[in-house]
C-alpha cells in the first residue's frame, strides 16, 4: 500500500487503535487535516484552544489508561500547547503530541510560524522527535507510542515538517509490529533480593506505614495495593496522585498525606518505624521539612523510574520495578513465610492512629449560613454515589476535593498534581466524558481557574459531552488569599477578582445550563437537577465562604507533626 | 565535592547534545568539561562531561543521564582505574631568556612547539588536567597570549571495552 506522509500519520493513529485525536488546525497542518477529512476511524475533537487539546487528551488518557493524542500545528500552535505537555510531564501522563513544523528545506530560516518546537520542548518531554525523512515517519510514531507509554510514561512530541506530509509524494506504508530501542530498555522486574529484603523487614514493622502515589494508578497496579494492604493489615496513606488506588472508604485508609493531609497520615508518618513507599516520588508537598521526614523510619521504595529513587529522601531498600510485578512478588513472598498477619503485633499502633483518628481533623463548620465548600464535595460524593469522575482545577476547591470526595476506585480523580496548571479542569473533564460516555463526570473548579481555559465550554457543546462544573465561587483566588493570611498578615494583594463574570449568563451564551447557588439548602437539589440533565453541560455557580480555608495544613519549613489545624480543632499534646 | 569524569555513548541524533547539556543546566548541575566525539560505530556518539559534586549529586547525575532515551551506556570513569587525557595548545610570548626557559619547560613536561615567530610559540601538551595546570603556572601568567583547551577525556584501564 502507498501512502503519503498526511495518509500515513492518520494510518498510524488507526494501526495504534487511537480513537480520538484533541487538535487545532493550521498551516503546516493542513495535509494531515485533509487526511484526517477522508477517513472516519480516528475521531477528531475540535478544541478552541491548544492549551485545551492537550488537557482534554491528558483527562482521556488519566481515566482510560490510554495515551492522549493531539495534533497542533508548528509555531503558536506548538507553544500553547507547551502548558498542557509540562502538565502531562510533571504528573507521568502518557501523551503523544504531534506537531507541524515547516518545510525542511526553511528550517532555520525564521520562516512563518517556524518556532524551534523540539527546543522548547526538551524539558518538558519524555521525548521528542523531529521527523527528518518520510520513510522513517511510521517507525518514528510507533516509538513515540511505545516511550509514552513504557516505563515511567510521559509525553512525547514527533514534530513534523509539512513536506514529509505532501499528499504528492507517497511511499509504501507497513505500520511496525514492534520497536526495539537498544538505548531504551525500562526495567519491569524487582531484584529478588531487594524484594527478599524489604519483605523480612515489613514483618518486623511495629509502626508500619504504607505510602502509595501515582505510580500505583499509573501501572493498573490498585488491585494488588489492595490485597498487600489487606493482608498485611497495615495502615495506608496516599498522595494526591494515588488517591483512588486504595478505597477512601476503608478503614486502613489514613486520608492523603502530606501539606494538607490528614492528621492521622502525617503523625503516621512521622512516627512509623517502616515505610513502604510504592510508585511515589517523595515531593516536597509531601514530605515537609526534610530534615524532619519520618525520623525513625527505615525506608522501602518501589518505583519504576531509578532517578525517583533517593532523589530528595535517601531510602534503605530500593526496588526498581514495576509496582505490579514487585507487589505480586511480595505477597508470593509473604504467603511464603507462612505470614498470619500483623494486627496482633500492632495493636499498639493502630490505638494511638485511632486517637489521631478521633480529633476529626477534617470537621468544619456544619451550621455555617454561608455555603462550606467542604459540604458541597460531600454533597457532590452522594448525590453521585461515590462514583462519579472528578477533575479538578488548581487552588482550594482542589484541596477540598481530594479531602472530601473518597475516591474508591482507581483513575476517578483527575487533577494536575506536579505543574498545579490552573485550567486543566474542563478541558480534562472533557476527554474524560468521551472516554466513558456513561459516566458521571464532575469538574470541580474556583472562579479564577475556570476563566483560563473557559473557551472550552464550545467544545463541549459541539461533542455534547455533559460535564458538570461546580465552580466553587467565593471570589478569590482563595489559595493564593490563604497564603496571604497566614504568611503576609492578610495583605490581599491581587487575590481578589474584582470583575467576574455572570457566570450563569456565560455558560446560557455557549449553550448550556447555568444554575447559581447561594444558599446551603439549594446546593442538594441544584447537584441532583445537574446530574439529571444527562447530556447537558450544566456549569454551577456556587457561592462558598470566601474566608474559607484549608486545614489541615503543614506550613513551608515544617514537619508532618507541625499541622496547623482547622479553628476549633485541638491536638492535644498528649496524642502525639 | 569530588571530581567524576563521566563517559556517555548516546545515539548519534540531531540535539544528541543539547539533551545532555539541558539536563545539566535545568538541573543545576556544573559542569567543567564537555566533549562530543563520533565512535568506531557511526551510529554513537561519545560524550565526557566531567562534573563535581557530593555522592548524592553525582548518583543523580547518573540517573538523571540514563534516563535520556538516547543514551546507550553510561560509565563514571572515577569509579574504576581509567586513564584521562585533555590537549592543550598554548600560544606564548617567548622572547630573550624566556625562549631558553619556555623551551626547557616543554621538554619536561613532553610538549611539542608547533609554531614559532621570533616572540612566541604555540605548544602543543597533552596529559591529566592537573599537569597541563602546572604547565600554565610555570610559564608564568604574563607570558600566555591564549589558551585553547579540549575538556577531558578518558578510558577504562584493561582489557574490557565500555561497549561490551
Ligand atoms: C495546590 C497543591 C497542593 C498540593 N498538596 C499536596 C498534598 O498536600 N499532598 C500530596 O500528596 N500532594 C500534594 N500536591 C501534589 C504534589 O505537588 C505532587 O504532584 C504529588 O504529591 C506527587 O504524587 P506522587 O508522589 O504520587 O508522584 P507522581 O507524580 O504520581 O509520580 C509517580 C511516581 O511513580 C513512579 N511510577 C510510575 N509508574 C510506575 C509503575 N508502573 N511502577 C512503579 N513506579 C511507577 C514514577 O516514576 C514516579 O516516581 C499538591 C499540589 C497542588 C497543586
Ligand atoms: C496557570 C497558573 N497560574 C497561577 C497559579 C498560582 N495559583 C495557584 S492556586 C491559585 C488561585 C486559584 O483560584 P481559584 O481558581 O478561584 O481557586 P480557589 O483557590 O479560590 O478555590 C493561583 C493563582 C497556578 N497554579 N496556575
Ligand atoms: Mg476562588
Amino acid at each position: 500500500m502507498e501512502l503519503s506522509g498526511a495518509e500515513i500519520v492518520v494510518r498510524c493513529l488507526r494501526d495504534e487503535g487511537v480513537e480520538y485525536i484533541f487538535g487545532y488546525p493550521g498551516g503546516s497542518v493542513l495535509h494531515i487535516y485533509d487526511a484526517l477529512f477522508q477517513q472516519d476511524d480516528v475521531r477528531h475533537i475540535l478544541v478552541r484552544h491548544e492549551q485545551g487539546a492537550t488537557h482534554a487528551a491528558d483527562g482521556y488518557a488519566r481515566s482510560t489508561g490510554k495515551p492522549g493524542v493531539v495534533l497542533v500545528t508548528s509555531g503558536p500552535g506548538a507553544t500553547n500547547a507547551v502548558t498542557g505537555i509540562a502538565t502531562a510531564f510533571m504528573d507521568s501522563i502518557p501523551l503523544v503530541v504531534l506537531t507541524g513544523q515547516v518545510p525542511r528545506a526553511v528550517i532555520g530560516s525564521d520562516a512563518f510560524q517556524e518556532c524551534d518546537t523540539i527546543g522548547i520542548t526538551r524539558p518538558c518531554v519524555k521525548h521528542n522527535f523531529l521527523v527528518s525523512d518520510l520513510s522513517k515517519l511510521a517507525e518514528t510514531i510507533k516509538k513515540a507510542f511505545y516511550i509514552a507509554t513504557t516505563g515511567r510514561p510521559g509525553p512525547v512530541v514527533v514534530d513534523i515538517p509539512k513536506d514529509i506530509t505532501d499528499p504528492k509524494v507517497k511511499i509504501p506504508y507497513e505500520y511496525p509490529k514492534t520497536v526495539d530501542i537498544r538505548s531504551y530498555q525500562p526495567k519491569v522486574k524487582g531484584h529478588p533480593g531487594q524484594i527478599k529484603k524489604a519483605v523480612d523487614l515489613l514483618l518486623t514493622a511495629r509502626q508500619p506505614m504504607i505510602y502509595s502515589g501515582g505510580g500505583v494508578i499509573l501501572g493498573n497496579a490498585s488491585q494488588a495495593l489492595i490485597d498487600l494492604t489487606r493482608f498485611l493489615e497495615f495502615p495506608i496513606t496516599q498522595t494526591l496522585m494515588g488517591l483512588g488506588a486504595y478505597p477512601a472508604t476503608d478503614r486502613q485508609f489514613l486520608g492523603m498525606l502530606g501539606m494538607h493531609g490528614t492528621y492521622e497520615a502525617n503523625m503516621g508518618m512521622h512516627q512509623c518505624d517502616v515505610l513502604l513507599a510504592i510508585g511515589a516520588r517523595f515531593d516536597d508537598r509531601v514530605t515537609g521539612k526534610l530534615t524532619q521526614f519520618c525520623p525513625d523510619a527505615k525506608i522501602i521504595h518501589i518505583d519504576v523510574d531509578p532517578a525517583s529513587i533517593s532523589k530528595t529522601v535517601r531510602v534503605d531498600i530500593p526496588i526498581v520495578g514495576e509496582v505490579q510485578f514487585v507487589l505480586e512478588e511480595m505477597m508470593a513472598l509473604l504467603k511464603a513465610a507462612d505470614f498470619k498477619g500483623s494486627s496482633q503485633d500492632i495493636s499498639e499502633w493502630w490505638a494511638s492512629i485511632e486517637r489521631w483518628r478521633a480529633l476529626d481533623c477534617l470537621s468544619f463548620d456544619r451550621n455555617s449560613r454561608r455555603i462550606k465548600p467542604q459540604r458541597v464535595i460531600e454533597e457532590l460524593w452522594e448525590v453521585t454515589g461515590g462514583h462519579a469522575f472528578v477533575t479538578s482545577d488548581v487552588g482550594q476547591h482542589q484541596m477540598w476535593a481530594a479531602q472530601y470526595y473518597k475516591f474508591d476506585a482507581p483513575r476517578r480523580w483527575i487533577n494536575s498534581g506536579g505543574l498545579g496548571t490552573m485550567g486543566f479542569g474542563l478541558p480534562a473533564a472533557i476527554g474524560v466524558k468521551l472516554g466513558h460516555p456513561e459516566a458521571d463526570v464532575a469538574c470541580i473548579t474556583g472562579e479564577a481557574s475556570i476563566q483560563m481555559c473557559i473557551q472550552e465550554l464550545a467544545t463541549a457543546l459541539q461533542y455534547r459531552t455533559g460535564v458538570k462544573v461546580i465552580n466553587l465561587n467565593n471570589g478569590y483566588m482563595g489559595m493564593v488569599r490563604q497564603w496571604q493570611e497566614f504568611s503576609y498578615e492578610s495583605r490581599y494583594s491581587e487575590s481578589y477578582l474584582e470583575t467576574l463574570p455572570d457566570f450563569v449568563r456565560l455558560a446560557e451564551a455557549y449553550g448550556h445550563v447555568g444554575i447559581k447557588v447561594d444558599q446551603p439548602c439549594d446546593v442538594r437539589p441544584a447537584l441532583e437537577e445537574a446530574f439529571r440533565m444527562k447530556d447537558r453541560t450544566v456549569f454551577l455557580d456556587i457561592l462558598t465562604d470566601p474566608s474559607e480555608n484549608v486545614y489541615p495544613m503543614i506550613e513551608a519549613g515544617k514537619g508532618h507533626h507541625e499541622m496547623r489545624m482547622a479553628p476549633g480543632v485541638s491536638t492535644d499534646t498528649e496524642l502525639s | 565535592m569530588k571530581r567524576h569524569i563521566i563517559s556517555i555513548l548516546i545515539e548519534n541524533e540531531a540535539g544528541a547534545l543539547s539533551r545532555v547539556a539541558g539536563l545539566f543546566s535545568a538541573r543545576g548541575y556544573n559542569i567543567e568539561t564537555l566533549t562530543v566525539a563520533p565512535t568506531e560505530d557511526a551510529s554513537m556518539s561519545r560524550m565526557t562531561v566531567v562534573t563535581s559534586g557530593s555522592d548524592e549529586i553525582i548518583e543523580q547525575i547518573t540517573k538523571q543521564i540514563n534516563k535520556l532515551i538516547d543514551v546507550v551506556k553510561l560509565v563514571n570513569l572515577s569509579e574504576s582505574t581509567h586513564i584521562e587525557r585533555e590537549l592543550m595548545m598554548v600560544k606564548c610570548r617567548a622572547i630573550a631568556d624566556k625562549r631558553e626557559d619556555i623551551n626547557r619547560l616543554c621538554d619536561r613536561f613532553r610538549g611539542n612547539i608547533l609554531d614559532e615567530t621570533p616572540t612566541s610559540f604555540v605548544i602543543e601538551l597533552t596529559g591529566e588536567k592537573s599537569k597541563l595546570d602546572d604547565f600554565l603556572k610555570g610559564i608564568s601568567e604574563d607570558h600566555i597570549i591564549e589558551v585553547v583547551r579540549s575538556g577531558t577525556t578518558g578510558i577504562l584501564c584493561g582489557e574490557r571495552g565500555f561497549n561490551a
